[in-house]
C-alpha cells in the first residue's frame, strides 16, 4: 500500500516521514524515531503502558495509526524532562518509590503530567479515576497515588511562586 | 499484532465519506474513535482493503440544544460527553453513564457513534439510547434519513446501517425537569464492559409512576428494553412487592450469552439485581 506523508511534532522536534497506513503509533515512535519510552504491554488498549500525549490529551499509542497524526504534536516520556530537571511527576515517583520493575512507569508519568493539568488539585479518589487507564503490576498502586500527589503539590507551589 | 494492510483516506466531510463509502461499498470500513475497530484490525478479525477515517469531519463533532432536541455528532468522543454542560443539565444520565464507558484514555478516543454502530450489545450507549428514545440519523448518498434507536440494533455486530450511509447524529429529546435516572452496571474492574447494566429513566405523579423506560447491557444479542418489567410498574407505586416483580419480569426476558464474566444463571440473577438498584435510585431522583 502506498505510505502517506505526515509532518510530527515530538518532544518538540519536527519529523517528515513517509508511513505506511497500518504503522500504529507505538511502533512509529519505537522503531522510525527509536523513541523507546513508551512501552508495549498488552497490544489491546488495556494496560496503558503506551500512554503518550497526543495534542495534548492521554491516548494509548497502541490503539492509534500513525498516519492520523499528520500535523499533530506528541509527547512522549523522553519528553518530561526539561534540560535536565526532572518533571515534577517523575520526582515525584523518584521520591515516593511510585515503581518497582518500571514496565508501567513511562505510561503513568505521561498520563499523570495530563492528568494534573486537567485538574491540578486532584482528590485520591479523583488520582485514582484519572490513572484507571494504567494498570501496574508490582505496586498495588499505593505509591502510585503518593507520587501523583507529590508531583501536585509540587506544581501547586511552583504556580504559587510564580504569581 | 499489527493490522493488514490497507489504503487510508481521511475526507474532509460528509459528502466525501459518503463517496468513498459508494466507491469501495463492501471493502471500506469506517473508522472513528477507533477503540473497537482497530483491535479487531490487529487480531485480523477485520481486514478491510480501505480505512475511511472520519476523525477530520468538524461538522460530525459537537452537542447542540435545539430546545427539545439534544444534537449530538456522531463523532463526540465520551469525554465531552462528560464535560458538557448541555448533557449535563438536559441529559444528566448520559453525561453519569459515560463515566462508566473505559477509562480515561479511551474515553478521549472512543466515539457514540462508533459505540452505537459497533453493533455490540457489550457496549453502553445502545442501552442508553433505547431508554432514552434517541433518534440517529443515517447519511447516505440519497440523503438522510432518521431511524429510531428501537429500531437500529438488529443482531449481534448487526446494525440498521447499509454499506454506504455514515452515523451523522444522535438526537435525544431533553430529559424534563423531575425525571428520575439511573444507569448501573456491574463490573469486573473499571475499564471492564458490563457484566449486566441497566439504564432507567421515569416520572412520577403523586407516588405512581406515570412513564418509564427500562433498558439493559449484554444482556441479549442487542441491548434490549425491558417492555414486561415497564407495565409491570407503569400506573403502580414502587414498592418491594412491584419492584420484585419487575425484577422477575427482566429476568425472563433477558438472553445472555455465557462467558468468561459469567454463566448464564449468574447473568440473570445480576440482570434483576442491576433492574433493581437502578429502579431504586431513580426513583428517589424524581421530583
Ligand atoms: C479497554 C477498553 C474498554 C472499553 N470499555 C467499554 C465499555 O465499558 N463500554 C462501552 O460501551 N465501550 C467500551 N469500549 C469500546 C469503546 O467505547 C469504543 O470506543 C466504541 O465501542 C467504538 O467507538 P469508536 O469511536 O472507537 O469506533 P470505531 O472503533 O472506530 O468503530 C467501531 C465500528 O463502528 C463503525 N462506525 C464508527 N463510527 C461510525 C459512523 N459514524 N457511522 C457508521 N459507522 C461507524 C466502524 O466502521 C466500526 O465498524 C472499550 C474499549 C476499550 C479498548
Ligand atoms: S500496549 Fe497499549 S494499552 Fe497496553
Ligand atoms: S512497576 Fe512493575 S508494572 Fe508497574
Amino acid at each position: 500500500m502506498a505510505k502517506k506523508l505526515i509532518h510530527v511534532t515530538v518532544n518538540g522536534q519536527s519529523h517528515e516521514v513517509a508511513v505506511e497506513p497500518r504503522l500504529l503509533l507505538i511502533h512509529f515512535l519505537r522503531e522510525q524515531l527509536n523513541l523507546t519510552g513508551a512501552h508495549i504491554g498488552c497490544e489491546t488498549s488495556h494496560c496503558g503502558a503506551c500512554t503518550v500525549d497526543l495534542d495534548g490529551q492521554s491516548v494509548k499509542s497502541c490503539t492509534h495509526l500513525a498516519v492520523q497524526c499528520d500535523g499533530s504534536s506528541i509527547t512522549t516520556v523522553e519528553g518530561l524532562a526539561q534540560n535536565g530537571v526532572l518533571h515534577a511527576v517523575q520526582e515525584g515517583f523518584y521520591q515516593e518509590h511510585g515503581l518497582q520493575c518500571g514496565f508501567c512507569t513511562p505510561g503513568m508519568l505521561v498520563r499523570a503530567q495530563r492528568l494534573l493539568q486537567e485538574n491540578p488539585n486532584p482528590t485520591e479518589d479523583e488520582i485514582r479515576q484519572g490513572m484507571s487507564g494504567n494498570l501496574c503490576r508490582c505496586t498495588g498502586y499505593q505509591n502510585i497515588v503518593k507520587a501523583v500527589q507529590y508531583a501536585a503539590k509540587k506544581l501547586s507551589q511552583a504556580a504559587a511562586a510564580a504569581a | 499484532m499489527i493490522p493488514w494492510p490497507f489504503e487510508y483516506h481521511a475526507p474532509k466531510n460528509i459528502a466525501e465519506a459518503i463517496n468513498l463509502l459508494g466507491q469501495y461499498g463492501g471493502e471500506a470500513k469506517i473508522l472513528a474513535g477507533g477503540h473497537s475497530l482497530l483491535p479487531m484490525m490487529k487480531l485480523r478479525f477485520a481486514q478491510p482493503e480501505h480505512l475511511i477515517d472520519l476523525n477530520r469531519i468538524p461538522e460530525l463533532r459537537g452537542i447542540k440544544d435545539t430546545g427539545n432536541m439534544i444534537v449530538i455528532g456522531a463523532m463526540t468522543v465520551e469525554n465531552d460527553l462528560i464535560r458538557s454542560p448541555i448533557i449535563q443539565s438536559k441529559l444528566p444520565l448520559l453525561a453519569e453513564a459515560a463515566k462508566l464507558i473505559a477509562d480515561p484514555q479511551v474515553r478521549n478516543r472512543g466515539t457514540i457513534g462508533g459505540d452505537l454502530a459497533h453493533g455490540d450489545p457489550a457496549n453502553d450507549h445502545p442501552a442508553l439510547a433505547l431508554a432514552l428514545q434517541a433518534q440517529f440519523v443515517l447519511t447516505g448518498p440519497k440523503g438522510k434519513r432518521t431511524v429510531a434507536a428501537a429500531d437500529f440494533f438488529q443482531g449481534l455486530y448487526l446494525t440498521a446501517l447499509a454499506e454506504n450511509e455514515v452515523l451523522t447524529e444522535i438526537h435525544v429529546p431533553v430529559m424534563e425537569k423531575g425525571t428520575g435516572y439511573a444507569y448501573e452496571k456491574l463490573k469486573r474492574k473499571t475499564g471492564d464492559w458490563a457484566t449486566a447494566g441497566a439504564a432507567v429513566v421515569m416520572q412520577v405523579k403523586g407516588n405512581v409512576i406515570s412513564k418509564i423506560s427500562i433498558a439493559l447491557t449484554n444482556l441479549a444479542p442487542t441491548a434490549m428494553r425491558a417492555e414486561a418489567a415497564e407495565s409491570a410498574l407503569l400506573g403502580k407505586e414502587l414498592t418491594p412487592a412491584t419492584l420484585d416483580a419487575a425484577a422477575k419480569a427482566v429476568m425472563a426476558a433477558v438472553d445472555p450469552a455465557e462467558d468468561l464474566r459469567g454463566d448464564v444463571e449468574y447473568k440473570t440473577a445480576m440482570a434483576g439485581q442491576m433492574v433493581k438498584r437502578a429502579l431504586g435510585k431513580a426513583r428517589m431522583r424524581c421530583a
